[in-house]
């Protein structure tokens, strides 16, 4: 059925002070340099490019962040609940929810499912560990962070599989003993699941559950080691091997007439990396990462993707598989690169505003995709 | 940094293995250390093992001891080491605590005090003082690691830690007890939130140490809220140390405690 291309956005607020006067845009940069009326017209924006990307045959994605002027989405339920509403026909996918992160599962699980029945069962419900920065700014524990994130899981997918009344749960984590959410999802027997991973480990526990596995910005190496760690993992199991559209790919993407247009879109996009600006301390909480890598970490050493960040160019980037612009050609023969070179995957994620991109510049990005790329896509076998 | 590690071993409590050092002979001493985690070449170590039997176990996720699933919280740890103390069947035990460590120590005097001859507090966090906005404790986790050291240390300068200069299992040992400390501290913030109104029940001759240029707790708020909660508690400033006092002030650190357990004898 070919390749499914969703659109997203950070919902950023992009009007920062200069970066001289805060040491972290992450966590602590106070809200009073966020204005609630320009912030007001930008949702409505984001909305609105939501409602375009529907209308021109694309998905629809968001995912949420907290304390941050990166994200203004501290709640991606809120959104998708209007968006729910405002669209018709495309899938809407929230990826995702940070469960470990969360209080509450059976919350999310309310959530979940009464997103999509106002969407008559077009919720895909992805749920993430979250990026280091969310510990401090939801109080959460690094530590034995998976070990809570699949006790969270479990309850949520029971809640929304239960429908005889009330069940107890007395987990490590979480403790609720009468369980009986309305509404009931409308998907049967719930939302399509995808989780996001960075790491070959990681990859293996949701390859064993059959659900769709995402990597944003991983590269050409790292998507490789995490889809192939998926499949190994099946195989080992003696499971079916997965279709291509357990796999999703996240990239920034812009589309020009031409190359210069194509890579001057991208270079707007890149304010989400160039304004990434965190100290230690959030990228690095103590427990988050594995201790191998905090070593190395110590010694000075910088896992190649993050060393990408610190120093965002557009070429090394485009080298590496993080960014795909340019002329609908090159665009083209940038996804089919990382697609041969992982094994291929069903489903492109967008990031396709961001920073200073204007909403016309937005726009055309989209419709240039789907023009004259998407088509293509598509068409894959 | 490491230089002696031949009285370095394991032991098991209750299926649970730590990695203990074990020096000096005579009146057992419980040294359970703070967020610093276990250095055996730490020359205080040596200065306590004259003045009786020092048994320093490594928590559980410190330094080599290994996770333990089911060991989460700091009162896991006083039952740990309330069960190693009945398992050894030691009687008159002095322990002492560090910090994050001086908690462990507070918890198991609150419990049971049965095997303890007296009780050593090393600015020892675990309470809650002020209101439900006051920063007790500074966050840690949300400072610049220079800020932590500057904090923590009277000489930062002195106490920092030249990371290129260590092995991998040197630097591994730091990052385990960093993540360890985020275990057992991360919430409710290096504090149970009961354990000031239950400080009542500590028994044993309790002595507070606390460095007078301690700029993490200071003696004159946090200290003097531990004191005011322990009847009859002793309480002494080490001068020109911060909020690790035996580290910075070694031998004026195990004077005290030298001190303090002969009026204890006599």
């Amino acid at each position: 059925m070919g390749m499914r291309a969703w659109f997203f956005s950070e919902n950023a607020y992009h009007l920062l002070p200069d970066p001289k006067e805060y040491d972290s845009i992450r966590v602590k940069l106070p809200n009073r340099y966020y204005d609630p009326k320009i912030g007001a017209d930008l949702y409505h924006r984001f909305i609105d490019e939501w409602q375009i990307a529907e209308e021109l045959g694309l998905e629809i994605m968001v995912n949420e962040h907290h304390q941050t002027a990166t994200n203004l989405n501290p709640s991606a339920a809120v959104v998708m609940g209007a968006l729910a509403r405002d669209t018709r026909k495309a899938r809407l996918l929230i990826l995702g929810n940070p469960i470990a992160n969360r209080r509450e599962p059976v919350r999310v699980a309310e959530e979940m499912a009464m997103v999509d029945v106002y969407a008559r069962g077009r919720l895909e419900c992805g749920f993430v560990r979250g990026v280091p920065y969310e510990m401090s700014a939801g109080n959460h524990r690094p530590t034995r962070m998976m070990e809570r994130f699949w006790e969270a899981h479990d309850l949520i997918v029971k809640a929304w599989t239960s429908h005889d009344g009330p069940f107890n749960w007395e987990g490590k984590y979480f403790h609720h003993r009468q369980v009986n959410i309305w509404p009931r999802p409308y998907q049967e027997p719930h939302p399509p699941i995808w989780i996001t991973a960075l790491s070959p480990t990681s990859a293996r526990d949701v390859g064993e559950k059959g659900y769709v596995v995402a990597c944003f910005l991983t590269g050409f190496e790292g998507t490789k080691n995490v889809f192939g760690s998926y499949r190994e993992r099946r195989a080992e199991l003696g499971l079916p091997a997965p279709a291509l559209d357990r796999f999703a790919y996240a990239a920034l993407v812009y589309v020009g007439e031409t190359d210069e247009e194509g890579h001057a879109g991208a270079r707007k996009l890149m304010w989400y990396l160039e304004s990434n600006k965190v100290p230690p301390q959030f990228t690095s909480p103590p427990g988050y990462h594995p201790t191998a890598s905090t070593v190395n970490a110590m010694k000075g050493a910088n896992p190649g993707i993050f060393k990408m960040f610190q120093n965002p160019a557009l070429g090394p980037l485009m080298e590496n598989g993080l960014v795909f612009a340019g002329n609908p050609d090159s665009v083209y023969r940038q996804i089919m690169k990382m697609y041969d070179h992982v094994g291929g995957f069903g489903h492109l994620l967008i990031m396709g505003q961001a920073g200073f991109l204007d909403h016309e510049e937005t726009v055309k990005g989209m419709q240039m995709f789907v023009r004259e790329v998407y088509p293509r896509l598509k068409a894959l076998a | 940094m490491v230089n002696n590690t031949s009285d370095s071993g394991w032991l098991t409590v209750r299926s649970v293995r730590l990695e203990i050092l074990e020096r000096g002979q005579g009146r057992p001493i419980l040294w359970l250390h703070g967020e610093e985690g276990l250095d055996p070449g730490a020359p205080f170590l040596e200065l306590l093992a004259a003045q009786g039997r020092v048994l320093a176990p490594s928590h559980p996720g410190f330094g080599r001891s290994p996770d333990v699933g089911s060991i989460d919280t700091v009162d896991d740890l006083s039952y740990l080491y309330l069960d190693l103390l009945a398992e050894r069947n030691l009687r008159d035990v002095v322990v002492i605590g560090s910090s994050l460590g001086g908690w462990v120590a507070a918890e198991m005097a609150v419990k049971c005090s049965d095997r303890l001859g007296g009780l050593v507090l090393v600015a020892p966090l675990g309470i809650k003082v002020g209101d439900r906005e006051a920063r007790d404790i500074p966050d840690i986790f949300a400072l610049p690691p220079d800020e932590v050291v500057r904090l923590q240390y009277r000489d930062p300068v002195r106490a920092a830690v030249d990371h290129t200069k260590l092995s991998d299992d040197q630097l591994t040992v730091i990052a385990r007890n960093r993540e360890a400390t985020a275990l057992y501290a991360w919430e409710p913030y290096f504090h149970n939130p009961k354990l000031r109104q239950w400080l009542h029940r500590i028994t044993p001759p309790t002595l507070l140490l606390w460095g007078a240029d301690d700029r993490f707790v200071t003696a004159a708020y946090y200290g003097a809220a531990y004191r005011s909660a322990i009847p009859g508690a002793r309480f002494e400033m080490i001068d020109r140390a911060g909020h690790f006092p035996h580290l910075e002030e070694p031998v004026a650190f195990a004077d005290r405690v030298r001190r303090f357990l002969g009026e204890r004898r006599a």
